[in-house]
């Protein structure tokens, strides 16, 4: 049998698959709202929002994921005054770091709108809230909506990072599984594989985003 | 404040704390710059073969590009470095897991294999801003089609696509952090031993955080350097 080893682990391995899509919806869900609001801090006049925010941008980006979790992970118990269950550090993790990569797409997003657009919308008579619910918003959406399912994949990637502080995700579940079976290629394999039809169907999706944005030029 | 957290900043230079974290950069080093070669090489040729005009080794690049792309680098690592030995057989790769340093080895194998499916990427792009006129003014002037790729389009994609690659080049130093998983004592594995040792990761990854900072803004300020030698006039408008 080639996956003879995945089989007998099957429900175990899917329950850490189960793991990792639950850090994706959370680091998602959070990631995106943060990420909208560090968008619009990056486009604000004041300098009191604009610059504490673009050092935030700035220095995450410069940081590997994986020290941004064990940072995070080191420095809730000094906060909360006990140690945090590490699926709970792993999201505030993911959230303040996928906020700074998503608060670029809706930067470039929001300043992608341009003054022309806006007071064409307003001489035929459109309200201000008419504008940005009927033009600008569905606008800035259509185009960032690629980079947005990009980056959703990449988040979803970057969730098995939680393995290092043992979070029992799809690729912790996978080496536990590979410690007691040792069947390293198929096990490895099958998590590649996984990971590989998703990432592939959403990349897909993103470009046919793209090719629609393209094709209506808008993007 | 909860917990009674006494701040002890001297694990950052106590020995032997300082020596690791300044073993651990020279290893984040190492294994950035040797990887870094390694993905330039690769992913300039694949990216190259995915706009040649042979249907097959288009098709071979594009499903590098797919794969590398579309599967976690953690998940890569670990094929690398568990069951990439086993590939050879049983026999073969025990022996091969003798090898000693075989994780720095692999870990460098894999960031440079994984990177470059992403500057492979960045190339298929660069290629595409070439005017397709260009290629006929090329080949008109007489040049074979290995002379215009090698003397014209190559040189060309790789001007205009020097701020994607200087980003590139910054997250291979980040990426070799994720060769902490299976055993590399680079930066990121050192200030997570100086936790283990000490109690007092906090201080070692914060300092550890700041060393990264230090690196990302000297890779910046250099290709900002050679960005402002080599760019097209018009092409590549970054301030």
């Amino acid at each position: 049998m080639m996956f003879d080893a995945v089989a007998r682990n099957l429900p175990f391995l899917m329950g850490g698959f189960l793991v990792t899509l639950q850090l994706t919806f959370w680091a998602l869900a959070g990631g995106i709202a943060l990420g909208i609001m560090v968008g619009l801090g990056r486009i604000s006049r004041s300098k009191w929002i604009y610059q504490p925010v673009t050092v935030y941008v700035n220095f995450v980006r410069n940081m590997p994921l994986i020290l941004v979790i064990f940072w995070f992970y080191f420095v809730m118990p000094i906060f909360a005054g006990r140690p945090l269950n590490p699926f709970l550090s792993a999201v505030i993790s993911f959230i303040i770091f996928e906020a700074t990569y998503f608060g670029e797409i809706f930067r470039a997003g929001y300043q992608s709108i341009s003054r022309d657009l806006i007071h064409a919308a307003y001489s035929t008579g459109l309200t201000y809230s008419q504008t940005a619910r009927y033009i600008l918003i569905p606008l800035a959406f259509r185009r960032m909506l690629p980079s947005l399912i990009t980056q959703s994949i990449v988040t979803f990637q970057d969730t098995s990072l939680a393995f290092v502080i043992g979070v029992q995700e799809f690729v912790r579940r996978t080496s536990i599984v590979d410690n007691l079976e040792v069947r390293s290629i198929q096990l490895f394999g099958f998590v590649a594989i996984v990971f590989f039809v998703f990432c592939f169907i959403g990349s897909k999706i993103s470009l046919h985003f793209e090719g629609k944005a393209r094709k209506s030029g808008i993007l | 404040m909860g917990m009674n957290y006494t701040f002890d900043w001297g694990v950052l230079w106590r020995q032997p704390y300082g020596i690791w974290l300044l073993q651990g950069i020279w290893l984040t080093l190492k294994i950035g710059f040797i990887a870094w070669i390694i993905a330039l090489f690769l992913g300039i040729m694949i990216g190259t073969l995915r706009v040649t005009p042979w249907r097959w080794l288009r098709f071979v690049a594009t499903a590098y590009t797919e794969l590398f792309r579309n599967i976690p680098f953690l998940v890569q690592l670990f094929f690398w470095y568990y069951a990439g030995p086993m590939i050879f057989g049983e026999h073969i790769g025990r022996e091969i897991n003798q090898i000693l340093g075989l994780n720095y080895y692999v870990s460098i194998f894999a960031l440079g294999l994984y990177t470059a499916s992403r500057v492979a990427e960045h190339m298929r792009a660069g290629f595409a801003s070439i005017n397709k006129e260009q290629y006929q003014a090329v080949l008109s002037t007489g040049m074979t089609y290995y002379q215009m790729y090698r003397y014209v389009i190559i040189p060309y994609a790789l001007r205009i696509i020097i701020p994607p690659i200087t980003t590139e080049f910054l997250t291979i130093f980040k990426n070799s952090s994720i060769a902490m998983t299976i055993g590399v004592a680079e930066l990121t594995f050192m200030s997570y031993r100086i936790d283990a040792e000490t109690f007092h990761g906090l201080e070692a990854t914060t300092g550890a955080m700041l060393i990264y900072l230090l690196l990302g803004l000297t890779v910046v300020r250099l290709m900002g350097i050679i960005e402002a030698k080599f760019k097209i006039p018009g092409m590549i408008g970054r301030q």
